[in-house]
């Protein structure tokens, strides 16, 4: 066999296994859109599902999932934002800082599942929050720490060192540089990491298991010391535990949840165009 | 000259240099230290945070070992009920389902980074790229739900005795470690300089060869990279592998189809079994036991996948 | 009259063991024109940056040696950098106006030392922008993005928004490098005006400039001072390394 033939042979098979890994995606995707839709209505994004779950709509779960993440991005927020900055601008090329990045590499490592156990230990247990919305913002907005982390830093990261230099020489102090003309170019940057991991967030199971989410619970939380349904729990519940669940209801559940994160996650993108595309230098 | 006189004038008029009050200097100065002590706390807190996890699944974890005789936890059984805390069917599933996930995830995984870095045209890399994105976004749950309601009759169909199996659980394991080995070998192989490339081609190696023999030894380091997050990626995984693998906690005799039986992993008897267990019992320790183990692990994982990018980036600087 | 600078013995080396200075003795006079020149990588843009510790930026790297301005050593325990980058400013080699309008950018150091007094700010922004020749062609459009500006402009407007802040040294690396002729013309005018009331130091765009704005220079070569002198070094260098780069042999 010729180089050539080998060649073409090799160019072929590559294609046709990455055809394999790509064409699924879609499929999988629009195989829940298409066995989903005919539930989906505003009706069924908003009631509350009755008939021992068989019935009725996701509203409680779909809020519970609004609310939890929302806390995650509270809890997250500020505490990534500041490690990015710490990172980007402040930390010395030193023995700390590798520890710091190590630390941050491993969090990210951190089966969600174990998460759940030290919200449970922790928050649950140790601090008393019960198993509360309180609890679960805390163990997913954690476990959102690194990814919001690192796409922050490399956010602060992209801003033209010029612009730190020129503040700099003009007698502004570290922090009035890093405020006037690092932050406001970063934050488009940083508002897709937070994002992000908040649709990362969204549709984790394995932390809020024992730390707030709610098997059936109709009633909507009154207050963040409250347990509370989340989707991505509903939907387990729904398509292991409950017999004789009629499947439209499970894809319906299914495709809310992956809408939820896919909004996020194009919500992000396009904000990251949008700002760039306003950018002067 | 005209111009410079006004100018002269300017200079003239300009008056003494407007003197910064004290104590705006000094509360500049403080308010600067204050600022950037919390910015240090949060870059540090990362370090906090990791022990903080560790303490408390010791706090929780380590009455187990003295409630359970470290020989119980080789008993080849787990029925909690019992008292047995055999441990070798977790891990064996846990080893089972991931070693599966691997061997279906790798080879996929770099061939589609191959595609990507150096045959895909620009116009489809752009397509392409996002929609691993998503696949990376998906939650686990929604694929467990797909592998539970329409993989596992598949596999069932297909002559397997149940379709819940450690097969089952490494395909959706597999596919779900995709987009991290593919993101990661993809940036391995960008890394490669062009040179390598141009330098094959100009003397007459086809674009396989360029790539097979060129292109995939200089990125070595990186695709070990990709393979060990993977692997640290399926380890972890619990929603979707507890709703395909059918939860069996017995190690089968070692047949020829040892991927079709059911299996329970590490990860998913935490979940199952955590709502259930009344709190500080010895079955409650063990669990957070398991977690201690995934932890280290996981972090074992990640760390040595870190030192060698580590020491790849530094090499790379200092011959720059 | 007493120096405004005194170097002493300065050595500087980067983080990777590079030497960039070697013991450099130096005096500097105020209100006049001092030109550090020598061929690329010799050390003027180093040192330059020295003076108001711009060089605290790069990490790793060591200094021996002293560097006194007004009386006092710069790199002593306690020194207010802030204060020090107020005093000695810094225009840079490619014009960096920073996001923002005009008047953001002129009003910038001032807003950061904590004036607020809104007619002083419009007054130190009309003022620097005379003296950097920019004002009438700006005047009526302080408000726009700064990015809009000519490079040459731009420029202009990086120096006038060093001098708003009233620094008693101003530091320019090679001001006039992306500049037509023009706008070069129009920096190097402005420099003979702004010695009456600051110390320049300036590494020039060529031996050329240098020798048109000079009132001292001194010599650069590999980290060394070679030599030191008035306008009087472009004709009769005593050094022949300085004969040799003044008179085009090498560079």
């Amino acid at each position: 066999m010729t180089a050539e033939r080998r060649n073409n042979i090799a160019t072929i098979l590559i294609t046709l296994v990455a055809a394999v890994v790509v064409i699924p995606i879609v499929f999988v995707i629009a195989f829940v859109i298409i066995q989903g839709m005919g539930m989906i209505s505003w009706e069924f994004i908003t009631s509350a599902p009755t008939n021992g779950m068989r019935e009725g709509g996701i509203g409680p779960a779909l809020l519970g999932t609004i609310l939890l993440t929302l806390g995650t991005a509270i809890v997250a927020m500020p505490l990534a934002i500041g490690a990015a900055i710490y990172l980007a601008e402040y930390a010395p090329n030193n023995w700390v800082t590798r520890q710091v990045r190590l630390a941050i590499v491993n969090l990210a490592g951190i089966p969600s599942i174990v998460y759940g156990l030290f919200g449970l230990g922790m928050f649950v247990l140790f601090l008393g929050t019960g198993t509360s919305i309180l609890a679960g913002s805390l163990t997913l907005g954690l476990m959102t720490l690194p990814v919001v982390i690192s796409t922050a830093e490399e956010a602060i990261l992209s801003v033209p060192p010029e612009f730190r230099t020129v503040s700099l020489s003009l007698g502004a102090t570290k922090w009035q540089t890093i405020r006037n003309h690092v932050l406001p170019h970063a934050t488009p940057g940083i508002i897709t990491g937070v994002i992000l991991g908040l649709s990362r967030a969204a549709g984790e199971t394995a932390p809020i298991l024992f730390t707030v989410a709610a098997f059936y619970l109709p009633e909507l939380p009154k207050s963040i010391m409250d347990q509370t349904m989340a989707l991505p729990y509903h939907l387990y519940v729904i398509s292991t535990q409950v017999p004789g669940m009629p499947t439209e209801i499970q894809y319906a559940t299914a495709l809310v949840l992956l809408l939820v994160v896919l909004l996020l996650t194009t919500f992000a993108t396009i904000v990251r165009t949008i700002m760039r595309r306003r950018r002067e230098w | 000259m005209s111009v410079v006189t006004p100018r002269q004038r300017v200079l003239e008029e300009h008056r003494q240099p407007h003197q910064i009050p004290d104590e705006e200097k000094h509360s500049t100065n403080r308010k600067e230290r204050v600022i950037e002590f919390i910015i240090k706390l949060c870059g540090v807190s990362a370090i906090f945070i990791i022990a903080l996890i560790f303490l408390f699944l010791l706090r929780e974890g380590l009455p187990a070992l003295t409630q359970v005789a470290i020989s119980d936890f080789a008993d080849a059984r787990w029925y909690p009920i019992e008292g047995k805390y055999g441990f070798t069917p977790l891990l064996f599933g846990t080893l089972l389902v991931t070693a599966g996930a691997v061997i279906i995830a790798v080879p996929l995984g770099l061939v589609t980074a191959i595609y990507l870095g150096e045959i895909a045209p620009t116009w489809l890399r752009d397509i392409l790229k996002p929609l691993i994105e998503i696949l990376a976004g998906i939650p686990s749950i929604v694929l467990g739900f797909l592998g539970w309601l329409v993989l596992a009759p598949l596999i069932q169909k297909a002559g397997a005795p149940t379709g819940l199996t450690a097969l089952t659980g490494s395909l959706i394991l597999g596919y779900m470690a995709l987009p991290t080995i593919i993101s990661i070998a993809e940036d391995a192989l960008y890394a490669v300089p062009k040179e390598y490339r141009d330098g094959a081609l100009a003397i007459g190696a086809t674009r396989w060869q360029t790539i097979w023999r060129v292109v995939m030894p200089a990125a070595k380091t990186g695709t070990v990279t990709a393979i060990m997050l993977g692997i640290g990626r399926a380890i972890g995984e619990t929603m979707a592998v507890m709703m395909v693998t059918g939860n069996a906690a017995n190690i089968n005799n070692f047949q020829a189809n040892i991927f079709l039986q059911p299996v329970r992993t590490m990860t998913a008897t935490i979940a199952a079994e955590m709502g259930e267990v009344a709190q500080g019992s010895t079955h409650y320790s063990v669990l957070f036991a398991i977690g201690i183990v995934l932890f280290l692990i996981t972090f074992a994982v990640n760390s040595i996948a870190a030192r060698i990018v580590g020491k790849q980036s530094r090499s790379r600087g200092s011959s720059l | 009259m007493e120096p405004k600078i005194v170097i002493d013995s300065l050595s500087y080396t980067f983080a990777d063991g590079t030497r960039a200075l070697r013991e450099i003795n130096l005096q500097i006079r105020p209100n006049q024109v001092f030109v550090l020149f020598g061929p690329a990588r010799s050390g003027k843009t180093t040192l330059l940056r020295l003076l108001n510790r711009l060089s605290d930026l790069t990490e790793g790297s060591q200094i021996s040696g002293t560097i006194t301005f007004n009386g006092r050593n710069i790199f002593a325990e306690g020194t207010d950098v802030i204060t020090l980058r107020r005093k000695i400013s810094m225009v840079f080699a490619v014009p960096t106006p920073l996001p923002g309008t005009i008047r953001d950018n002129m009003t910038y150091s001032l807003r950061m030392a904590g004036i607020r007094d809104r007619s002083v700010l419009d007054d130190r922004t009309v003022t620097a922008l005379q003296q950097a020749a920019l004002w009438d062609e700006v005047k009526d459009r302080l408000d726009d993005s700064a990015f809009a500006l000519s490079g040459g402009q731009k420029q202009r407007l990086c120096l006038a928004r060093s001098l708003a802040m009233q620094p008693e040294v101003i530091l320019l690396d090679n001001p006039t490098s992306g500049l037509d002729p023009l706008s070069t013309a129009m920096v190097e005018e402005s420099l003979v005006i702004l010695k009456q009331k600051y110390t320049v130091i300036i590494v020039p765009h060529s031996v050329q400039q240098a020798a048109r704005i000079a009132d001292s220079a001194a010599f650069m070569l590999n980290g060394e001072l070679v030599e030191i002198g008035d306008k009087d070094l472009f004709i009769n260098p005593a050094d022949q390394r300085t004969e040799d780069y003044v008179t085009g042999r090498f560079g």
